[in-house]
């Protein structure tokens, strides 16, 4: 089977066991709906029971969990072929982080339950200055060190702010909330959280998708990549910049979701030769996948404990990237 | 003319490490780049390529470099670096591939025109027979030799490279040196810095010896590599010699200390 085919066969799975992800989702809850049942329902105009769990809670979950994963799956495959580091993560540049804080301000300030909005704006707006502080620092110029370096101590100042609103929270509440909040989760979102981070997502996977040509010459370092022609300057705008607006937007709706990002780069590396340019739709929809496949997870396993959708891709997560690094060490060394 | 390079200069950090470079570089030129460590080959290649800023006039056929873009750049003058750095498991002829992305628009596939080209430049680096292997589990002389057909495959008039033969053993070296020579033998240039004199001396249609930034000698090897340009800039003493009509190079030792030791 030629090398073609068979990363079209690769894509053609992983978008099929999206799909079947994305109906699963829509169909399992507390809820106890029928399979058919629920599905008619979204498409249908009556507005009953059945109507309103599919369209205000249902769909706006499912639809998150499709479009954060993708995000996560996306932005780890283009930061891991730009910074050629696979251990390099969405959060690497500081976006999580800054983005939690800016949630962590809406929460603290009270703003949040004035007004809802103003939780993943206040987020999307932290984003946006923790990268605008890193892309400075970098520089033009940037080595990939230098924005690594800031990514890093921009995410130790927004850690340490949020730190700060915990150690000061006025009540046990808002400290809890806080700290829910930042496990993060997709419950209780609705298709407004889905409209606002949308443009975003967008624009982001947009300017990640246009990374393709250059991160496969980027297999053969920064001046050889140069040498083909390769504008390094436009490629950090665009890994950088593409980056912050789609996992700031995720962070936003959906709060920090870790290892995502970074498993799943990983486990379809193999699959598409290794390929950069390739592993960018199939690390988006296998980013879906897999967080789709947590989302429902966490129904199932324990529908009354409100789990966490953060922390069952961490416990789920670290283990399974102990075991690849464990598998690949050889490789490594 | 190929290449016009008048009065370069760059520095690095706060120290100036190419004080006024001046020559250019004619189709069918076979140009040895030769100095002691930090003379300043590599800065040199890297500033001719606008990797790093410099100041002075670089030419490239009628164009002026600092008004070319990177990918027409890339159309002029392809470049092996020396750090072979591969940062993923890719498969040889993928990687060899890439040399093709600045004659490709866009998202087009590889035409039968670079099906082509690659085919060529694989032949040529004897890289074709593994082909399907990942190039991260080759050996150091393998990957090298992948990477100078990555650059072969870009097919442009000029081609630098950085220590091409740098680990590479004395057959390869020699297949490498005398491809090189046939590039230059059907109009094409090369500009290769290189650490072996004895290759230099025998390959090598002109050299460029470098010092200090400066370009201290320019001619056919045999007027470049004397005794006396090599026990100054070198500091070491050398054989020479003649041997199947061309020129032998040995450095035998350091300049006793009486002599002008660097």
């Amino acid at each position: 089977m030629s090398d073609t085919s068979r990363y079209g066969l690769v894509l053609g799975a992983l978008a099929a066991l999206t799909a079947i992800l994305f109906l699963l989702s829509l169909t399992v809850g507390p809820a106890a709906l029928g399979f058919s049942d629920s599905i008619a329902a979204l498409f249908s105009d009556k507005s009953g029971a059945i109507e309103l769990i599919m369209g205000e809670i249902r769909l706006p979950r499912a639809l998150l969990g499709l479009m954060v994963g993708a995000t996560l799956g996306l932005s780890g495959a283009a930061l891991q072929g730009y910074l050629r580091n696979p251990l390099a993560e969405p959060g690497l540049i500081g976006v999580s982080a800054s983005a939690s804080l800016g949630a962590v301000i809406a929460i603290y300030s009270g703003l949040a339950a004035i007004f809802p909005l103003a939780l993943p704006l206040s987020a999307l707006a932290a984003a946006v200055l923790a990268v605008v502080v890193v892309q400075s620092l970098a520089g033009l110029r940037g080595s990939t060190l230098t924005i690594i370096l800031a990514g890093v101590a921009v995410s130790s100042f927004a850690g340490a702010m949020t730190s700060l609103a915990l150690n000061l929270s006025p009540n046990p509440f808002a400290a809890l909330e806080i700290m829910f909040w930042m496990l993060g989760s997709l419950t209780d979102r609705s298709m407004t959280h889905v409209w606002l981070a949308l443009p975003f997502m967008l624009a982001g996977w947009l300017m990640l998708a246009m990374l393709g040509r250059a991160l496969d010459a980027l297999t053969l370092g920064n001046e050889t990549a140069a040498s083909m022609g390769i504008d390094m300057r436009r490629v950090q705008f665009l890994a950088v910049f593409g980056t912050a607006s789609a996992v700031g937007a995720a962070t936003a709706v959906a709060g920090a979701i870790g290892f995502v990002g970074l498993v799943v780069p990983h486990m379809l590396r193999p699959l598409v030769g290794a390929r950069p340019s390739r592993l960018l739709p199939a690390s988006a929809l296998g980013g879906a996948c897999m967080l789709l496949a947590a989302d429902i997870l966490v129904r199932v396993i324990a529908p009354e404990r409100d789990l966490k959708l953060g922390v069952l891709t961490a416990i789920v997560g670290a283990p399974f990237f102990l075991w690849l690094v464990y598998r690949t060490r050889r490789k490594l060394a | 003319m190929l290449l016009d390079v008048q009065n370069l200069k760059a520095s690095l950090g706060k120290r100036q490490v190419l004080n006024g470079i001046s020559f250019s570089v004619m189709p069918g030129e076979f140009i040895g780049l030769i100095g002691p460590n930090g003379a300043g080959k590599s800065t040199l290649l890297r500033a001719l390529l606008g990797l790093i800023p410099s100041q002075g006039a670089v030419a490239l056929g009628t164009l002026d470099a600092p008004h070319v873009g990177a990918r027409e750049r890339a159309l002029h003058m392809a470049y092996v670096a020396q750090e072979r750095e591969i940062a993923w498991a890719v498969p040889v002829e993928m990687l060899v591939s890439l040399g093709r992305s600045p004659h490709r628009p866009g998202f087009a596939a590889l035409t039968a025109t670079d099906r082509a080209a690659v085919e060529r430049a694989m032949q040529r680096m004897e890289v074709d027979g593994f082909r399907e292997r990942a190039a991260t589990e080759l050996s150091g002389g393998e990957k090298a030799r992948v990477l100078i057909a990555r650059a072969l495959a870009q097919e442009t008039p000029l081609l630098l490279a950085d220590e091409p033969t740098a680990g590479l053993d004395p057959s390869h070296q020699i297949t490498l040196m005398r491809l090189f020579a046939e590039l230059a033998a059907s109009e094409r240039s090369v500009v290769a810095s290189l650490h072996d004199l004895g290759l230099a001396a025998r390959w090598c249609t002109r050299l460029l010896l470098i010092d200090g930034g400066r370009i201290v000698a320019d001619g056919p090897p045999a007027d470049v590599l004397t005794a006396e340009t090599l026990r100054t800039v070198y500091g070491v003493e050398a054989f020479f010699g003649e041997s199947a009509g061309g020129l032998v190079v040995q450095p035998l030792d350091l300049v006793a200390e009486t002599g002008v030791l660097p």
